[in-house]
């Protein structure tokens, strides 16, 4: 990390503000009736090894503005690289050439002044590490020795990596809004390869966080990650059958994921939601209550604001299993009929309130039927909520483990597949902003031979 | 202008004031004795895209990206640093920290070579500029009446429209001094149709490496938005998709990405080095049934998967990658070709120079069998016609792979029936195609939609393939 960078955060911060400024300046003084825009400025360290030797070495700096022009409710946006005066003139320029062309839209304007955020709160998000590329290669190397010496069957690797990042971005608009403040984010990753026979299996585990100091150990990273590799030799198909599904914790993240955005404004004005007029309404059964906590110290998704410049708030999305709203923009919200919820640019540290069981109660719950590990492919259809993945992970028999599966599929209907969760278990051990234990449904179609 | 390196140096070198001196004291920072090879990759690129939605061309945007990535490889060690900054002393800054990965050894002085290029697969142009912007939005607004146009039941239409420039300059320590100027238009089309409550999407598009004439030419744009209309107007009359092994017949055209998933991916040469493909040291062995040949093509014309070169300056090719069942050869990039003793194939990759290049597919196809497509689908008793598809993905050392059908009819005694709900199809890549037991005679590549991405990096390619009969697939529907 080229620590220089970071000792003038104060400094880049204003002259980022400047660049707002001038980029604001400019769209009025080329005639435009309001702006936005944003600056941002970061720089990280990525080192990648592979069987104990260094693989790359990457330093990343990267730049960039972004601003939007308004001729009443007609707009037009440009973005660059460059960061020069020449190009911020040059921008404005181009963000008002595609101005000429849009058509009115009555909500194409600036968020309600009234909602923006008129403080910038310290969510303690910005953490440097002062780390050398040399102790950047011996951490990542720790993690994969870690990964490769826990089992015999770990014969090969795809290497481990570890990044750093720190960045400072601005916002502001033409009614008044400006914010920026810097972040940091450092992650470690390792991915190994196990073989049983003449089959191979990969996996992986990494840990991420705004400071080092909350990193989990590169050896409990590398051997997690051996352990999952391991786990799945020997994988076998199941015949096609119905039963109940348990998503281990990381991939049930994928069902809050959709749930967010079959209820994103975007989506619901689109009328491309299998949660069209649900508000209201129960999607969940009655123990169910998800919520967003973006105000969450050294959060990974924290923000102060929103993309609008809007103050975000912690709130919740499904109370006992009821739908309380969407998540809006601006945008979205006026083409609802709808105040913004300050989501512009998403749902920040999505949580689902956990259950008391462990994982191994989890199982027992499950009885017999399959918990699955991981899925691959986009089969999730957002209109009509039809899913269908390829998956794997294990066959469950009485609460017990029997054997992994593989080249499966899991098919059903996210609608019911919501409507029936049985239980949420409190076995969140995974890292990232979401937080969420293994979900247990109550039924799905697995096909297979 | 229509020299690549002409243009490059006049929209890159030039602006920054760089002049070919300092070319050469970039790339002789860059390589000292205990580097093996050092690049320079400068890039320069604009984009301009267009929205309508509701009827209303709502919104417009345009981008500039710029900036050089300096790479230098000792062994298979890789430093790598970038700059969007293009004047000399940020450039000197990033070679310093590139060439850190072997910091002994004396400085050799590196004399920047010449290697013409002279293939033209697309003309140099702007596609932005192709056609005023009034035009652009007219077409837009033609595409949302003819999709209207069609059906009551249209009740949404988004369409885009994007062109790209993307002006490319490499420098290499092996003599590389290559350019190409990339044109890359794309236009998408999605509508929402509803029925008695139900709600259903089709989405339709297609791109080229030209310029936007193309959406224009044998009424392409209009023909999308009826495409996205039937689409979804078929999907309103979708009935559960069937569960479980049965006989797929994949049809021609966009069905490829089968191609893209299951060999193609685990054919890259990296994975092959480091062994951890399903497919690595199989070369000479049979991994398709006989009259499976299977390519990756970067030099046809106009393609979205084409290019004059591939991103370290090397030429594209035609790499036959499976011969008659046979698997022949990988894709190679310059480091795992060195590393390997083979040679590049022109797949060295990358999505900008903010990114590392690693071998990619530019075009993946099968070549046309002899069978009549009507005949491959009357020799099926019972299993699933699938001709549209969305999105795929690879376990490339397991080989396990997934593709998801977006448009699928079920067989039934050699005649097709109801379409089905769109459903995830799943197979093992090293054995699918040792499956194909008919081969159409249809050959077709696709529309020019597809972008594939690998460890974070996107680019666009394309595939393509004749109809196939697949014995036995798993079909991840509802009903049994």
């Amino acid at each position: 990390m080229p620590t220089a960078t970071i000792e003038n955060t104060e400094e880049r911060l204003a002259r980022l503000q400047e660049t707002i400024d001038d980029l604001l300046k400019e769209a009025k003084r080329q005639g435009a009736s309001a702006a936005e825009a944003s600056v941002g400025s970061s720089s990280g360290l990525e080192v990648t090894v592979r069987l104990g030797e260094v693989e790359t070495v990457e330093h990343t700096r990267d730049n960039g503005l972004g601003v939007t022009v308004y001729f009443g409710h007609r707009k037009g946006s440009a973005s660059t690289s460059d960061l020069s005066p020449a190009a911020v003139r040059d921008a404005v320029q181009a963000a008002c050439a595609i101005a000429q062309h849009t058509q009115e839209d009555r909500c194409a304007h600036l968020a309600d002044p009234d909602l923006l955020a008129t403080e910038v709160p310290d969510l303690d998000l910005c953490h440097p590490w002062a780390i050398e590329v040399e102790e950047a290669i011996q951490l990542a190397v720790a993690c994969e020795d870690a990964a490769r010496g826990f089992d015999p069957r770990i014969v090969n690797s795809e290497g481990a990596s570890l990044s750093t990042g720190f960045g400072i971005h601005v916002a502001g608009n033409s009614n008044g809004f400006m914010g920026g403040y810097p972040t940091t984010r450092h992650s470690l990753n390792c991915a190994v390869i196990g073989q049983e026979a003449d089959m191979m299996q990969r996996d992986y585990w990494w840990t991420t966080a705004r400071a080092a100091s909350d990193l989990d150990s590169a050896r409990s990273v590398g051997e997690r990650a051996a352990e999952r590799t391991v786990s799945r030799l020997g994988g076998r198909r199941l015949g096609t059958c119905e039963a109940p599904v348990l998503f281990r914790a990381e991939v049930a993240t994928g069902l809050l994921r959709s749930l967010v955005s079959a209820i994103n404004g975007s989506s619901i004005y689109r009328r491309s939601s299998f949660l069209l007029d649900q508000v209201g309404e129960r999607i969940f059964p009655d123990f169910v209550r998800i919520y967003e906590e973006p105000h969450l110290l050294r959060g990974l998704a924290s923000a102060p604001y929103d993309g609008d410049g809007v103050a975000t708030r912690p709130k919740d999305l499904v109370t006992e299993g009821v739908l309380q709203t969407y998540v809006l923009d601006a945008y979205s919200g006026c083409r609802l009929g709808l105040p913004t919820t300050g989501n512009a640019g998403g749902v920040r540290n999505l949580r689902i309130e956990m259950g008391d069981k462990d994982r191994q109660a989890m199982l027992r719950e499950l009885g017999t039927g399959l918990l699955v590990t991981e899925l691959m492919g986009h089969g999730v259809n957002a209109v009509t909520g039809d899913y269908s993945r390829g998956a794997s992970g294990f066959w469950v028999e009485n609460g017990e483990i029997q054997y992994p599966v593989e080249e499966i599929t899991i098919a059903g209907n996210l609608k019911k597949m919501f409507a029936g969760l049985v239980a949420v278990g409190n076995d969140c051990d995974f890292p990232g902003s979401t937080r969420t234990g293994s979900w247990l449904i109550d039924r799905m179609t697995i096909a297979g031979e | 202008m229509t020299d690549p390196i002409a243009i490059a140096r006049d929209s890159i070198l030039a602006p920054a004031g760089l002049a070919e001196s300092d070319l050469d004291r970039l790339l002789g920072t860059l390589t000292s004795a205990s580097i093996d090879a050092a690049d320079i990759y400068f890039q320069y690129s604009r984009l301009q895209s267009w929205v309508l939605e509701d009827g209303i061309l709502k919104d417009g945007s345009f981008s500039i990206e710029q900036g050089a990535g300096l790479r230098a490889v000792s062994g298979e060690k890789t430093g790598f640093a970038y700059s969007d900054e293009l004047h000399f002393p940020a450039l000197a800054q990033a070679a310093e920290a590139a060439r850190a990965i072997a910091r002994s050894g004396q400085e050799a002085r590196v004399q920047v070579g010449k290697a013409p290029m002279e293939r033209r697969l697309y003309d140099p142009l702007n596609p932005i500029e192709s056609l005023p912007d009034q035009d652009k939005v007219a077409l837009l607004q033609r595409v949302d009446a003819e999709a209207r146009r069609q059906d009551p039941r249209v009740r949404e239409v988004v369409a885009s429209l994007v062109a790209v420039q993307d002006t490319v300059m490499v420098l290499a320590d092996d003599g590389t001094l290559a350019a190409d100027v990339r044109p890359l238009v794309r236009m998408s089309v999605s509508v929402i149709a509803e029925d008695n409550g139900r709600r259903e999407q089709g989405a339709s598009g297609g791109g080229a490496r030209a310029d936007l004439g193309y959406f224009l030419l044998e009424d392409r744009a209009l023909g999308f938005a009826r495409e996205a209309v039937r689409l979804a107007l078929t999907n309103l009359e979708a009935v559960d998709a069937p569960a479980g092994s049965m006989t797929v017949v994949l049809g021609a055209g966009w069905p490829g990405v089968l191609l893209h998933e299951a060999v193609g991916h685990g054919l890259e040469g990296d994975f092959n080095r480091k062994g951890s493909s399903a497919f690595a040291g199989r070369i000479g062995e049979r991994v398709a049934a006989k009259g499976v040949t299977v390519v990756d093509d970067g030099t046809l014309p106009g393609r979205r998967g084409s290019l004059n070169m591939d991103d370290e300056g090397t030429p594209t090719q035609n790499t036959t990658l499976i011969e008659d069942g046979i698997l022949r050869g990988y894709m190679q990039d310059k480091l795992n070709a060195r590393l390997t003793g083979s040679k590049p194939t022109g797949n060295g990759r990358r999505e900008s120079y903010a990114h590392l290049p690693m071998p990619r597919m530019t075009n993946t196809y099968m070549l046309a069998g002899e069978r009549d497509p009507e005949e491959i689908i009357a020799s099926v008793d019972k299993g699933l016609y699938a001709v549209n598809f969305g999105g795929g993905q690879v376990d490339i050392t397991s080989g396990k792979f997934v593709f998801s059908a977006s448009e699928a009819y079920i067989i039934e005694k050699g005649q097709l029936g109801r379409p089905v709900k769109g459903a995830t199809l799943i197979g093992n890549g090293p054995d699918v195609l040792t499956r194909v037991s008919m081969i159409g005679n249809d050959l077709k590549l696709d529309e020019g939609v597809g972008t594939c991405g690998k460890e974070g990096q996107s680019v666009p390619v394309g595939v393509g393939q004749p109809t196939l009969k697949i014995d036995s697939l798993t079909v991840g529907g509802t009903s049994k």
